[in-house]
Parts: C-alpha cells; sequence; structure tokens
C-alpha cells in the first residue's frame, strides 16, 4: 500500500514526543500515513508555513488557533486543534540573583507551591517584574498572567511579560533584561545546567491539566480531509499511548535526543519525562510527579471548556471582548473530530465536549463511551473553578 | 512620480519614502538586501543585526515596515508587536494586505517576512516585498546550490573509498573496481553513490 505523506512541523521541545514518536515507531504506517517533520525555527515560522499549505499540521502552542480566531498575531488564517498532544510541561525560573534574593528572604523552593512561590517572587522584585515568554500567544503568557494577577499583582506597570525565544533567555537573564521566565523543556534545565538560573516552580503547580500543545491543521484542511485527519489523530493518540507507558521512556529519551529532533545529550530529554530536576547549580534536585502528560486522563482530548478559558484569559489580558473571544475560542477545538476518529479505538473518551475547570481535586470517574474515564486533578492554584458557557 | 537625475538612483523612480528596518545578523547578506532595496528606490533603510532588545531598538527608529528572514529565531519577538499595547502604539500586521494572500505565500516561500505598521496602503509596500522577495530567492537558490555542491564532494569521496575497497579485497584496478561498482548499482537498480555508501558502511562492521 502507498503511503499518504503528511508533512508535519514542530519546534525542538520534549513535548514533540507524540508526533516524533508516531513517525519513528510505526505509528503512521499502521495508519497508511507517512509522515515528515521538519524542523521549525520560531513559532510564528511555524505558523505562516502551516497557514500557506507548506505543512499540513503542526505541533502548536495551545493558544495559537485562539489567538488567529481572535485576530489576533501576524497571520490570522483560520487554524483548528485536532487534539492536545500535551498537557503541562513548562517550568518557570528566576536569574541566580534573584534566586539569591529569595533565598534569603528564606524562600525555600519547594518547587511545589504556586502561591508561596508567587508571593516570595514578587517580593524580590522592587519595581516591574519583567517575565520572558516564548511567545506572545502561548500558555506560558497565559498561566504566568493568571498566577501573578491571582497574587494581587494588578497594575500593569508592576509586570511585564516580554517574548524573548529560549535560547536567548540565558542571555537576556544575564543582561538584566529579564527577571524570570517561563519556559518548555528542556530550555528550563538547560538553563540551570549552564548556571544562569533557578527553577521556581513547574507550571503544573499554577494549573495542574493545562493543555500545552495542540495538534494544528488549518480549518479547511480539517473538512477536506477527514479521513486523512482520523488517521492522523489515531497515529498521535497510539504514539501518546505508547510514550505513556513506562518501559518506553528509554527508548524515546533516545529517539528525541537524536539530531534530526531535539539534537541534545539524552540525560537533559530525560528529566521532563522522568519529572526530576536539578533546579539550581548546587545540585538540589525535585521531582514533580506529571510534569507533562500526553496520554492519561484523556490528556489528547481537545475540551472545548479548555480553549474558552484560553480565549477569555487572553481578551482579559489583551482587553478583547469576552463573550466573543469565548465563542471564538470554542470552535477551534475540534473535540467532535477527535471523538469521530477514535469512537472504536480509546475506551476512555469523554462523552461531553465541555467540563468545569479546575472543580476536580482528587481523580474522578466520569461518563465515557467505553466507561472507563478517570478525569486527573484539574485543580488551579488558587481553588478558582471555571464554568464553561453552554455551547 | 519623482525622477531624480540618473547615476544617483540608478534611473530608478523614487515611489516611496518608506522608514524600512531590516533586520539581519548577516553583514554580508544585510548589504545585499539594502542594495537591492535601494535599486527599487528605498533610500530609508536602517540595518539590526543584534537580536537582543529588539523591540526596543525597533521603538526608538519607529518604523513602516520591519523585514526578517523566517529562518531568524528572534522572529517570535516581532509577534509582540501585532499587539497594539499602548494606545500610542501603531499596530502591526503581518505582511502587506491580510488579503493579498499570494504575495503573502511568496514571501514566505522566498523565506521573508515583513511587518507593516496597520493602515498603509498595499501598493506602497508590494515594491519593498518585491525586492525583498526577488533576493530572498537568490539566496535560496544559492543555499540549495550550496548544499548540491557539498553532497557532490561528499558523494565523489565516498565513491572513491568503496572503490579503494574494492581493490584491496579483490586485487584489482580502480578502473575495474569502478566498473563493477556500476554494475552492481544498475542490477540492484540504485545510485552508484548508495551502493558505494553502503559497502563503506558495511566495511565499517567487519573493520
Amino acid at each position: 500500500m502507498k503511503l499518504q505523506e503528511i508533512q508535519i512541523g514542530f519546534i525542538p521541545l520534549v513535548d514533540a514526543a507524540p508526533l516524533i514518536a508516531a513517525s519513528e515507531m510505526g505509528f503512521a504506517e499502521e495508519e497508511g500515513l507517512s509522515l515528515t517533520l521538519s524542523r521549525s525555527p520560531s513559532w510564528s515560522t511555524l505558523r505562516d508555513k502551516l497557514c500557506f499549505g507548506q505543512l499540513d499540521a503542526a505541533h502548536m502552542l495551545a493558544p495559537m488557533p485562539i489567538a488567529g480566531a481572535l485576530g489576533l498575531g501576524g497571520v490570522t488564517t483560520p487554524l483548528h486543534a485536532l487534539s492536545v498532544l500535551s498537557v503541562n510541561g513548562n517550568v518557570i525560573g528566576v536569574s541566580r540573583e534573584i534566586g539569591a534574593r529569595m533565598r534569603a528572604a528564606g524562600h525555600d523552593f519547594a518547587f511545589n507551591d504556586a502561591e508561596t512561590a508567587g508571593r516570595a517572587l514578587i517580593g524580590a522584585i522592587k519595581d516591574t517584574l519583567r517575565i520572558g515568554v516564548p511567545f506572545p500567544f502561548s500558555m506560558h503568557a497565559e498561566l504566568v498572567h493568571y498566577w501573578l494577577t491571582a497574587l494581587g499583582v494588578k497594575d500593569a506597570h508592576n509586570i511585564s511579560i516580554q517574548t524573548v525565544p529560549p535560547p536567548m533567555m540565558p542571555d537576556a537573564l544575564k543582561a538584566g533584561e529579564i527577571d524570570a521566565f517561563c519556559v518548555g523543556e528542556p530550555w528550563g534545565s538547560s538553563s540551570v545546567e549552564t548556571g544562569v538560573a533557578d527553577l521556581l516552580l513547574p507550571c503544573s503547580a499554577i494549573w495542574a491539566f493545562a493543555p500545552e500543545k495542540v495538534l494544528a491543521v488549518r480549518a479547511g484542511w480539517a473538512d477536506e480531509n477527514r479521513d486523512t485527519a482520523h488517521r492522523l489523530i489515531r497515529a498521535v493518540w497510539r504514539a501518546s499511548r505508547w510514550l505513556s507507558e513506562p518501559s518506553s521512556l528509554g527508548l524515546a529519551t533516545e529517539l528525541l535526543s537524536r539530531t534530526p529532533y531535539l539534537d541534545l545529550a539524552p540525560e537533559v530529554v530525560e528529566c521532563a519525562l522522568l519529572g526530576r530536576f536539578a533546579i539550581s547549580s548546587r545540585g538540589d534536585v525535585r521531582t514533580t510527579a506529571g510534569f507533562v502528560d500526553f496520554f492519561n486522563g484523556a490528556a489528547g482530548f481537545p475540551w472545548r471548556s479548555q480553549a474558552e478559558w484560553i480565549g477569555r484569559q487572553m481578551a482579559s489580558r489583551l482587553g478583547l471582548d469576552h463573550a466573543r473571544a469565548a465563542k471564538a475560542a470554542q470552535a477551534t477545538f475540534r473535540s467532535d473530530i477527535y471523538r469521530a476518529a477514535l469512537g472504536h479505538v480509546a475506551h476512555d473518551l469523554p462523552s461531553a465536549s465541555a467540563k468545569v475547570e479546575g472543580s476536580v481535586t482528587e481523580p474522578l470517574a466520569v461518563g465515557s463511551i467505553g466507561g472507563r474515564l478517570i478525569l486527573p486533578r484539574d485543580a488551579f492554584f488558587d481553588g478558582r473553578i471555571f464554568e464553561p458557557t453552554p455551547a | 512620480m519623482l525622477y531624480l537625475p540618473s547615476d544617483t538612483f540608478r534611473n530608478t523612480p523614487v515611489t516611496n519614502d518608506l522608514a524600512i528596518i531590516l533586520v539581519e545578523p548577516d553583514r554580508d547578506k544585510a548589504n545585499q538586501i539594502v542594495d537591492s532595496l535601494a535599486d527599487a528606490g528605498f533610500a530609508r533603510i536602517q540595518v539590526i543585526t543584534e537580536a537582543s532588545s529588539l523591540k526596543r531598538q525597533i521603538s526608538a527608529i519607529d518604523p513602516d515596515i520591519v523585514l526578517i528572514d523566517i529562518a531568524n529565531p528572534s522572529r517570535d519577538m516581532l509577534e509582540e508587536m501585532t499587539i497594539a499595547s499602548q494606545p500610542m502604539d501603531r499596530a502591526v500586521a503581518v505582511f502587506v494586505d491580510r488579503s493579498d494572500d499570494a504575495l503573502t505565500s511568496a514571501a514566505i516561500e522566498a523565506g521573508v517576512s515583513a511587518y507593516v505598521v496597520d493602515g498603509l496602503r498595499p501598493d506602497r509596500v508590494k515594491p519593498v516585498l518585491d525586492a525583498a522577495i526577488a533576493r530572498f530567492n537568490v539566496f535560496q537558490r544559492m543555499r540549495t546550490e550550496l548544499a548540491e555542491t557539498k553532497r557532490a564532494l561528499e558523494e565523489r569521496k565516498v565513491i572513491a573509498r568503496a572503490k579503494g575497497l574494492i581493490m584491496k579485497a579483490k586485487g584489482i584496478d580502480e578502473d575495474e573496481a569502478y566498473a563493477l561498482l556500476r554494475k552492481a548499482a544498475m542490477n540492484q537498480g540504485k545510485r552508484l553513490a548508495d551502493v558505494a555508501e553502503a559497502l563503506v558502511e558495511s566495511a565499517g562492521l567487519l573493520a
């Protein structure tokens, strides 16, 4: 059988793993697909190549299709998310100078308490807290903004979220242009390894189940190539299931660290997959269960409520109309296509397309098509609960 | 339309006094792009080579158009300009006009992107992009040529090594070894270089 070729773009990050595994471990081939993965130098270039048809699908920051739907960003061709590729996986770090100030003031760097860490960080800054994020439309930006505003930093003069491409973060920290940063792996670990930063918090401490990357396609592509979209979703779903098995860790690490992908030492890649971090150059180690998740608790399901949360956050951060943002955002997460693709395959497919976000404090059994879905903890650090607008 | 005396502007019409910023760390490449733009009648061009504090540098110059290689990782910093955070900021969109997909698409294929101040008329921006696209197409061709030349060189090396291995193993001369290699390639329906590479690789295993 001749395989159907699909061009997929990715950014060299640990959470590109489901796409890399789908291509390398034969899951795509099982579905009659041949994935050509190409590395992109930036999120904006990845988006533009997808928008203008040089790519069929892409590894993308969950807020990017939503930003497009809100008319934000350079190119705004409608993009849709076929699935969530990963949940959580970012870390917040501080410059060594700020880290030393926080330590002197008694902060313990426990790496698990967003409230304490946030207050300590705010206390260590004299005027404006400047935080670097990889892209203006990213979970990094939304989670950092949610976190600090929840802690009472309201004035735009007191917080500045700036875009700094991760490879440039170390220089920006050293030059004192930013005080802190929020990045995906491997960038957090490598900043500790190179001695420019101390890690403060995994973003899962802010929101325990935050959609991080999505599998994005042009809205029109998904409709014109429904069968291909289904096969792609299934291949990625199987790859994610493989990634979630503990026995896959060694091989997954080795695959990701190869030259065409992350091109890094396996030890650095492994930190994220194990959730085990050296948080300072003094060698303090912290472990975070579920640091990044590809599969458990229906991680791949593109909940419309997740999209709406992102849309509303973006609206309040950038001063847009909330109701319109909520509606536009919801439509970009295609839970309908995902469900159709996996109806006969996945046993834990939710029967609803939206859920109350932040209400699960202990793993919770809920209704699903196969009757076996356990929703993992998804609480926000401040205990807030997000009720989605009924569709 | 204003024509300046010959030579100075090479007889090109000055259609446009747009302030253009070019973000390009490679000085040679930057100079070539600036020349191309000058040929197209644009004189107000500033080059930024240093990516740090890119946003501050750009807002200090307050340009109409920012051009950047799409392979440049610092491009994501420019995306921030698409959000006009202050009322005084000029909103910026990527490319001429969101309706002009053909031009945008051509630019991306050539490898250049342009951030343009909102409200600027497409006919004022198009000549800038046309000139930039033409120049970037040349770069891309050069890159492909370089890659091809490199590959050809590598292949020649591998073929020479494979020939050497055959000569040694079979005690034959160079021409015979080459003939044998070519025959094997034809029989297998493969490229000469691929057969040679396979041979060199497996010989490495046996060594």
